[in-house]
């Protein structure tokens, strides 16, 4: 089986200061990846170095693209990487604002990734916005409202909903549900694992929180100041922590 | 009085903004950055026009200058009178004498030969900046041409007013290739930007940008299949000479709701007056 998206020996570094290093792993259709570990651990520089928002300094990203199989990102020019990212990737941003357009409709907001791939009938991409609203459980009559009339937990539902409107099939999220409240972080999280089963997408979550990853994601990996210090299975990770960082991580989420 | 270069500016810079023309010319709506001057007269005022206008008039051209589609109002005399003070060029009301016309928001309603050049004065040249905020993500955008946000404005419109709202500066392509603002002209002058015979010239003084749309160039307002592009005016006859195809302004007579519709082209409307008259 053909790795979705294949990582090898990735490196970023901010001058003196390593960002992520050697980084390497394989991330098979349909799989949901979590990332763990503190803050400044590099991982969302690793996130963003493999959605292509920020250039590594070493190391290869490969990805199964629909038309010409597995391909280096890294090595494609601007605008093919720029369709990729408004196609068949998705990003999830940990503050909605960043990834919506605020003074623009919730349902332009989901139609713009459309219109962006050559979608010109406007009741074509109107039902398919409405649709995508119902989907992630925002009532059809707040189309034409704009996201600051939105709570949070419906900022981020109308983040994901836009990023997944052109069935992207790979997702990256940053802290998707960083910055809500416990049960609208529950919802959200029944949400995504919804739609991630329904639709088959593959995902790489970066969180630090353990619950996150714990419903989400299929495996973990935890990183220290930029490196990978351990792998696997989530609940084995999670219940025999080897390395003696995660095994500190895993101690300090307090039990209810 | 001949303190003055011919047509105020110095010979260095008009050289500099030929060369930007030449190569707004020869790439149709891209916005080509140049050094803009200052003018003697406020930003806002008309100062990329004037130095597009004084880069290309030569001592035989015959010039016209309209505010809204009028010759009589205050920018419209003021420009008109600074070329007569610093070029002494001949100067026109009439749109088929004029070999060099500029313009504030509106295209004449007589069409344009191929004798001919209409300048514009451009506010904001940049068709994606109330949409993108950052310039070298819109510049990017153009060179992608990743125009999907263009879309997006057009369909906030119809969503929140049942159909494209927007009246001017309506948005076009332009050879199949950049989306470019027309300066805030009214919707209805859109179709004449297509194939015209004139030389259609589009100054920004305080953007520094000029962009350009040679003779017979493909333009085309950007719509939805569904809701399509439609050139609107005032649904009345032009009060004075009677016109039903010209854009109109409308003029409140007293304050007890009385109006009148009037053609916004000043020129238009006398012409067909006196022919009406004669």
């Amino acid at each position: 089986m053909t790795p979705l998206l294949s990582v090898k020996t990735l490196r970023k570094t901010y001058g003196a200061h390593v960002g992520c290093t050697d980084v390497s792993f394989d991330l098979f259709p349909g799989e949901v990846m979590g990332i763990v570990g503190e803050s400044g651990s590099g991982k969302t520089t690793l996130l963003n170095c493999l959605a292509g928002h920020l250039t590594p300094d070493r190391g290869q990203v490969i990805f199964d693209t629909r038309a010409d199989g597995p391909r280096d990102v890294l090595a494609m020019s601007e605008p093919e990487r720029r369709m990729l990212g408004r196609t068949d990737w998705a990003f999830v941003h940990q503050h909605a604002r960043d990834g919506l357009r605020m003074n623009v409709s919730a349902g332009g907001n989901v139609g713009e990734r459309l219109m962006a791939v050559g979608a010109r009938h406007y009741g074509a991409i109107r039902a398919q916005a409405a649709d995508w609203l119902g989907r992630v459980e925002i009532d059809a009559g707040r189309i034409d409202d704009r996201p600051t009339t939105f709570s949070g937990g419906m900022q981020q539902r109308l983040q994901i909903a836009r990023n997944l409107v052109t069935q992207p099939r790979l997702v990256f999220m940053d802290e998707p549900t960083g910055g809500l409240d416990v049960s609208v972080q529950a919802r959200l999280l029944d949400l995504l694992r919804g739609l991630v089963r329904d639709l088959g997408l593959s995902a790489i979550v970066v969180t630090h929180d353990l619950a996150v990853v714990r419903l989400l994601a299929h495996r973990l990996m935890v990183m220290k100041d930029g490196r990978v210090v351990e792998t696997g299975l989530t609940d084995q990770v999670l219940d025999d922590p080897q390395h003696p960082y995660t095994q500190l991580l895993v101690s300090s989420v307090l039990q209810v | 009085m001949t303190d003055y270069n011919f047509a105020y500016l110095d010979e260095q810079t008009k050289r500099m903004i030929r060369r930007a023309l030449l190569k707004a010319l020869a790439i149709p709506g891209y916005q080509v950055p140049f050094a803009s001057r200052e003018m003697p007269m406020p930003y806002g005022w008309g100062t990329g026009g004037v130095q597009v206008t004084a880069s290309v008039l030569t001592p035989e051209d015959r010039l016209k200058v309209i505010d809204q589609g009028a010759d009589d109002t205050t920018n419209a005399v003021s420009i008109r009178k600074f070329f007569e003070k610093t070029a002494q060029v001949a100067t026109t009301t009439r749109t088929t004498e004029a070999t060099v016309i500029q313009t504030r928001h509106r295209i004449p309603e007589t069409p344009l030969g191929e004798d001919q050049i209409l300048v514009y004065q451009v506010p904001i040249p940049e068709p994606l900046r109330f949409l993108e905020p950052r310039e070298t993500e819109t510049r990017r955008m153009h060179a992608l041409e990743e125009y999907g946000l263009m879309h997006v404005k057009l369909y906030e419109d119809i969503a929140r007013h049942g159909a494209i709202a927007t009246a001017y500066a309506y948005p076009v392509k332009v050879a199949g290739r950049y989306v470019m603002d027309p300066s805030p002209i009214p919707k209805f002058d859109n179709p004449k930007l297509s194939d015209c015979p004139a030389i259609q010239l589009f100054g920004a003084g305080r953007e520094q940008r000029i962009y350009a749309l040679p003779p017979y160039t493909d333009v085309v307002s950007l719509d939805f299949e569904d809701h399509p592009f439609e050139a609107s005016k005032a649904p009345h006859a032009c009060a004075l000479c009677g016109s039903g195809d010209s854009y109109l302004d409308e003029i409140v007579t007293d304050d007890a709701g009385g109006r009148m519709f009037l053609c916004s082209d000043t020129d238009y409307c006398e012409s067909r007056h006196e022919r009406g008259a004669a």
